[in-house]
């Protein structure tokens, strides 16, 4: 009975903040998918060291190896982490190569062993990866045409595929809070005029709007003068959304107590909206924001695939996704569409997470 | 009603106007003018224009004529169904549009009553059956359907139907069947094809559908109104059909007007990694070659689709639902 007593006294005194992680925490898949996320990101981040190869060092001995297999036991005996090693033939019929595996040959994985050499962000030279081999070779998940890693390949397109929807949304971040802000906090006929360029930009089609726009991308441009040309395409598009939760936020707002209240007391205009209206929506914009961080990814990666966006030798999903745009070498080398899983989980996990803050944003309903 | 209509129309053509800037700004978008690029391609395979030509086809099409005068030449032309000559085609614009429209069209209505068919029986049994295994199994399957971008979607299926059967379904035709004419085998032929584009295409917005549906009819079984029905002894299934089902209809309608442009989008992107004979390869292959005509004037066909779906959808939607239309 005290107990409960003094768990419901908690509950009064808690912050916002606080309520909200609470019913987060509740919201199991949610949280699932935070972690996730930040086992990706970190990935990304740190590609450098987690990558086992250098993505785009060639092995002309290995094109199109497929996967090997970690195993602990060999004829029995328990070794530790280790691959097999392959023995390979060209078929002279097909003049493909065929690879074996070949039960002699054991490269035993070790954890923060020596290899490629390489700066982490470009600055601090190492050579030192998380997990890799000493001798022999190690494909976790094959190779490609040219027999470069494709794991390593992943890990580095986490790198352009995750950031993309951060820059993003940051973007229409920053143009949905000031165009809905105007929208919500005017009223009218700005309101109006504002709804109405927010319906028509909703109604054409995105992917062949995005396909247009970064198609007349010049063709001389650097790689990062492309990524941010095609984060403000994306953009241009994603603000819409969360200009509309703005938007009706400040309208809900705008007749609370509490804001008329701060009128009375005398706070500027500014005042009211940076410190009473902001904080009380925020956490309904980080859930919105959240929620609209897929459709971005989603937006760089099919834009690449079509060979519109990101191009090689920039690694991001969506470039390593062109090798699978041929039926058969997919059907021959079925790990080429493994991108396709990271692609999905991220965007998934970011779902689950969205869905959480988005049950948790209002800790004050159904109390 | 009819103040509502009018209200709608006249929304619409400012929207199509808008629109149809935007597709010209893209024609407009890639450096240099049309012309150059025509001429230096024609150079590269050695033919050559003499300069009267050149001045000739600036004439034609207004390049030396400012921006916004440009702009109404070109929607003049546009409105009297002159949307510009496509180079790399070296065929009127035209002539190339609206084959391709119809079948894009034809598909993704396709995928439309696919969703709509799929979404309201898998929405109506999650619904009805709340935390069964079924349920766990449809709102799972809908996070992933969201999550699964429909180009991947395609390029999975695409891939197991291969390997498991030896099938290459890319494409709305088996090769035999391309160039002949229209024939029951034909038509077949094409039944045999056209499920893969209309269950990629259709699944985001099913997943979608699904998840309304079920929130609305919990909304909806839980009011007091359903439980007063059935204590008077009103029979369960009566009760259901005739009032919350109803209710809970109504995104199928307002929905599919939100949901148009991106079940467009989903159809142009799927049918480039299918290689279906609809808008999305000539966009891409238009987009490619610098032929701005034609891709801008795709572009634009695709918003005024889906502008003017949207627009059936909402007359429907303030129909059945008088509170619309009142407000």
């Amino acid at each position: 009975m005290k107990r409960k007593e003094f768990q419901e006294e908690k509950f009064y005194y808690a912050s916002q903040w606080q309520l909200i992680w609470w019913r987060f925490r509740k919201h199991k898949l949610a949280v699932f998918g935070g972690i996730v996320l930040l086992v990706i990101y970190t990935l990304a981040i740190f590609c450098e060291f987690f990558a086992p190869y250098d993505p785009t060092k060639y092995n002309s001995r290995f094109p199109y190896a497929p996967p090997q297999r970690i195993r602990f036991f060999h004829e029995g005996k328990f070794m530790g982490p280790f691959v097999y090693g392959y023995t390979s033939t060209v078929d002279l019929k097909t003049m493909r190569r065929v690879y074996k595996i070949d039960k002699s040959q054991i490269f035993k994985i070790k954890f923060f062993v020596k290899g490629d050499e390489y700066k982490l962000w470009g600055i601090w030279p190492s050579n030192i990866h998380f997990m890799g081999v000493e001798s022999g070779y190690m494909f976790l998940l094959g190779t490609d045409r040219l027999g470069r890693d494709l794991l390593s390949r992943i890990i580095y397109g986490a790198r352009i595929s995750t950031s993309v929807g951060l820059v993003g949304v940051f973007l229409s971040f920053i143009l949905g809070i000031i165009i809905g802000g105007i929208s919500g906090y005017f009223g009218g006929a700005v309101d109006n005029f504002i709804q109405r360029t927010i319906e028509i930009i909703r109604s054409i089609p995105t992917i062949p709007l995005w396909m247009a726009l970064s198609a007349a991308l010049p063709l001389n441009w650097s790689p990062l003068k492309v990524y941010f040309a095609i984060t403000v395409i994306l953009s241009l598009t994603g603000w819409t959304g969360l200009a509309r939760v703005v938007r009706s936020k400040f309208l809900s707002l705008r007749e609370e107590d509490f804001v008329m209240a701060a009128r009375f007391a005398g706070a500027s205009e500014m005042r009211i909206i940076f410190r009473h209206m902001l904080p009380s929506f925020m956490s309904h914009i980080i859930a919105s924001i959240t929620l609209s961080i897929p459709g971005m990814i989603l937006g760089e990666t099919s834009l690449s695939f079509l060979g519109l966006g990101l191009r090689p030798p920039v690694i991001s999903w969506g470039v390593l996704l062109q090798d699978a745009q041929n039926l058969t070498a997919v059907a021959l080398y079925p790990w080429l569409l493994t991108p396709v899983v990271f692609v999905i989980v991220t965007v998934l996990c970011f779902n689950f997470l969205g869905d959480g803050l988005r049950d948790a944003a209002d800790p004050y309903a159904n109390l | 009603m009819l103040g509502f209509v009018m209200r709608r129309l006249i929304q619409m053509v400012i929207t199509l106007f808008v629109i149809s800037v935007i597709s010209f700004m893209i024609i407009e978008l890639p450096p240099g003018d049309y012309l150059t690029s025509y001429i230096s391609s024609l150079a590269a395979t050695g033919e050559s224009l003499d300069q009267a030509e050149i001045e000739s086809l600036r004439k034609q099409y207004g390049l030396d004529l400012p921006l916004y005068a440009r702009y109404f030449k070109w929607l003049w032309g546009v409105l009297r169904g002159d949307f510009g000559y496509s180079f790399s085609w070296d065929r009127p614009v035209s002539e190339l549009l609206w084959g391709r429209l119809g079948m894009s069209v034809a598909v993704s209505a396709l995928s439309v009553a696919f969703s709509w068919v799929f979404g309201f029986l898998i929405g109506m049994y999650s619904a009805t059956h709340q935390y069964s295994a079924g349920d766990y199994l449809a709102t799972f399957l809908g996070y992933v359907g969201l999550a699964t971008p429909n180009f991947l979607l395609a390029l999975v299926l695409l891939w197991v139907i291969y390997v498991t059967t030896g099938v290459n379904l890319s494409g709305l035709f088996s090769r035999e069947f391309i160039d002949a004419p229209w024939s029951f085998a034909k038509f077949l032929d094409m039944l045999k094809h056209i499920w893969l584009p209309m269950v990629v295409v259709g699944t985001s917005g099913m997943a979608g559908l699904i998840r309304t549906l079920r929130a609305n009819l919990l909304d909806e079984l839980h009011k007091p109104y359903v439980e007063a029905a059935l204590s008077k002894g009103l029979p369960e299934n009566k009760v259901f059909w005739k009032y919350p089902m109803r209710i809970a209809m109504i995104p199928f309608i307002s929905t599919v007007g939100w949901s148009l442009p991106g079940i467009f989008s989903g159809e142009t992107i799927t049918s480039i990694v299918l290689n279906l004979p609809t808008v999305g390869p000539l966009l891409l292959g238009a987009l490619r070659s610098q032929d701005m005509y034609l891709a801008g004037s795709l572009v634009m066909f695709l918003s005024f689709f889906t502008v003017i779906g949207t627009l059936i959808s909402d007359i429907l939607l303030a129909w059945v639902d008088p509170r619309i239309r009142l407000e």
